[in-house]
């Protein structure tokens, strides 16, 4: 969790940037009453939110619920069926070249052109937005490629090609960027390294507005959270503020033979406890009493403590059932 | 940089650094050249083989002007061994077998090559009929002039580096075009673009700027192998070749744009493209000439764009023929161009 109160980001028009001592850039969007159906299916089913100026917005759910569709309907590839989107008072599916300047999209980390190095494909991007030739070097810079410059994308790994695309997706320093799973298939040490490039992006004042079924990844990043399934919303607040909302019991673990079971139960009064040869674990919703008199015990050796996280409320709100 | 010369430069840079694609747009067609100029290099000048068996006075006994055809249309060989010759000419080994029994000179030929056959027996038609004017003593009352009408200079290179041109620059439009579309789609850069400050036309002109200038350079490399290797010689009227490629690739764009609307694979799309212009090249006369064809295959290639690129491009690059000639064949193709672009972009897809 970042140490930021995200409330402060939602009421305040100035946003973080502005609030941290930053130039303000970011862009208000604001999305009322979404709708898009393919055949039967309503893919999205009245959507409205609000994203203020440098807030980090994450739509988070399975595949399939629509967070792709929506974000495309705020990109402006996809005009609305009914409801609106706008960007500071602009609707993006008119693509009013104005308003496609003051946006950085990244749509799958495999749109480049074919056979083009690193340098050359911000190149391209870059004269499609009539930059200077000299901003390639700083994107090269602030994504980590300085040495694979002179490489084909095809030669990339795939947490290389994500970072090439956002930064062609920043080519043009926009106030707003949308990724679409940026860090969807890339290994944990690519998606840290990546966090990293998108939370410098947000720190100078951007608005970013991310998807992803990553939980981790929107506690982590994000300032507020919208949780989607079947085409609906079903909840928007921080991750903190879900998290708590969820009053999910914390789980304490013991080192075997630390504690013996009969013990355990003692201290956990009517809380349940389990043991097996990893240990004994004890769920409660009252962690400061139980910590207290294991540490009167001494039994605080190999102790590991676990609250409920964001995937808890997903799959609280989604339900736990597989779904193909 | 703007918008349009990055994006062309991009496309340029991305095919020739595509080894297969250049291939195939440039080497193979040009292998076919070398290949064909290599087989029909003295076509015509062959001689019919004749084994004659025992004596002939005929050719034997020839007065001096008959002599002089004889050796330049016949290639004599002699036999003691009739039933073996007679077996070489079955075998195709040898093309008659030449005999004299009294006043008859016998011809025994094979209907197996009947061009041959033909050949044969008009060529000792008319040795018996100069033998038997030279034995009346009178001047030859009749004469008989032939004037091909090409230019002298109309070998078989003349008549393949057209055809093998318009092939290459066929399949070369086409296969960008229709590869282009598949993996812009596939890859999301379509949408990308979409979303970029540029009029989607840039996006068109460029693509259609890059597959003119493949053509160009196609066309330099078959006209420099043509003429450097295989004596190629241009008429007057050649440079209208490039009006004329700058139409049949905009012509063929538009299949492959067709071909990339309908394909969901890159696979698919150049299978469909192979589908159209492999049979296409064979019906417009890019490999051989139509000349002997039945009459519905000539009307089927009337329709066929690549049979009125080749046509334009034979008539200016070497037959002789004036700029004119190139006019039709340019309307045909830009209308091609407007019908196929017209029903590709009702088609088109921005994503799958």
């Amino acid at each position: 969790m970042r140490g930021r109160d995200a409330t402060v980001v939602m009421t305040s028009p100035q946003g973080v940037g502005a609030r941290l001592g930053f130039r303000l850039v970011g862009v208000e969007i604001r999305v009322e009453g979404l709708v898009m159906t393919y055949g039967d299916v309503r893919a999205v089913d009245d959507v409205s939110f609000t994203v203020a100026p440098g807030e980090f917005f994450g739509l988070l759910g399975p595949n399939g619920a629509g967070k792709t569709t929506t974000l495309e309907m705020i990109e402006g590839l996809r005009k609305p069926q009914s409801g609106s989107v706008r960007i500071d008072d602009h609707e993006p599916w008119r693509r009013e070249p104005a308003l496609q300047r003051r946006m950085g999209v990244q749509l799958q980390s495999s749109s480049f052109f074919e056979r083009l190095t690193a340098r050359e494909q911000l190149d391209t991007f870059g004269a499609l937005y009539g930059v200077a030739a000299g901003r390639t070097d700083e994107m090269l810079e602030q994504v980590g490629l300085v040495d694979k410059a002179g490489v084909r994308t095809e030669d990339l790994s795939g947490g290389q090609k994500q970072r090439l695309s956002i930064a062609c997706a920043l080519i043009h320093d926009p106030e707003v960027v949308f990724l679409d799973e940026p860090t969807a298939a890339l290994d944990p040490q690519a998606r840290r390294n990546l966090w990293d490039v998108l939370r410098t992006i947000n720190a100078s004042g951007r608005t970013v507005v991310l998807t992803t079924h990553h939980m981790d990844e929107a506690e982590v990043l994000c300032d507020r959270v919208a949780i989607m399934d079947a085409g609906r919303i079903l909840e928007l607040d921080t991750p903190a503020a879900l998290v708590r909302g969820l009053d999910a019991p914390v789980r304490i673990s013991l080192a075997p033979g630390t504690l013996s079971v009969d013990d355990a139960r003692a201290i956990a009064g009517g809380d349940p406890v389990t043991a097996d040869d990893q240990g004994t674990t004890i769920t409660t919703r009252e962690p400061s009493r139980v910590l207290t008199a294991l540490a009167q015990r001494d039994a605080l050796d190999g102790l590991s403590v676990k609250g409920a996280s964001l995937e808890d409320v997903f799959l609280e709100l989604t339900g736990r059932e597989y779904r193909a | 940089m703007k918008p349009f010369t990055s994006l062309a430069r991009a496309m340029l840079k991305g095919f020739f650094r595509d080894k297969m694609a250049f291939f195939f747009a440039v080497i193979f067609p040009l292998m076919f050249l070398v290949l064909f100029g290599g087989i029909f290099t003295d076509q015509g000048a062959s001689r019919t083989d004749v084994i004659q068996v025992g004596s002939v006075p005929v050719l034997d006994e020839a007065p001096k002007e008959v002599k002089a055809y004889l050796d330049e249309s016949l290639d004599i060989t002699r036999s003691s061994d009739e039933k073996d010759a007679v077996q070489k000419v079955r075998k195709g080994d040898a093309d008659a077998v030449i005999s004299q029994d009294g006043d008859r000179l016998v011809v025994r030929y094979s209907q197996a090559d009947q061009v041959k056959a033909a050949t044969v027996q008009g060529t000792f038609q008319s040795i018996v009929q100069s033998v038997n004017l030279a034995q009346t003593g009178e001047a030859p009352r009749f004469t008989l002039t032939t004037d091909r009408v090409e230019d002298d200079s109309l070998k078989s290179i003349q008549y393949y580096t057209p055809g093998l041109m318009g092939w290459a620059i066929a399949s070369g439009a086409t296969f960008g075009a229709a590869t282009n579309l598949v993996v812009w789609r596939r890859n999301g850069l379509l949408r990308r673009l979409r979303l970029a400050p540029i009029p989607t036309r840039s996006v068109v002109l460029a693509r259609v700027a890059v597959s003119i200038a493949i053509a160009i350079v196609q066309a330099a490399i078959f006209l420099g192998v043509g003429i450097g290797l295989f004596g190629l010689r241009l008429t007057g009227s050649w440079p209208m070749i490039i009006p004329l490629l700058v139409c049949g690739t905009l012509a063929f764009m538009a299949i492959g744009l067709l071909a990339g609307a309908v394909a969901k694979s890159e696979e698919a799309a150049v299978g469909i493209a192979n589908f159209v212009v492999l049979p296409m090249a064979f019906l417009s006369g890019s490999f051989f000439p139509l000349d002997g064809a039945p009459g519905y295959v000539t009307a089927i290639s009337k329709v066929l764009p690549l049979k009125h690129l080749n046509d334009g491009m034979l008539d200016t690059m070497v037959r002789g023929e004036g700029p004119s000639s190139a006019i039709v064949p340019m309307l045909v193709l830009l209308g091609f161009a407007v019908v196929v672009t017209a029903i590709a972009s009702r088609l088109f897809r921005w994503d799958d």
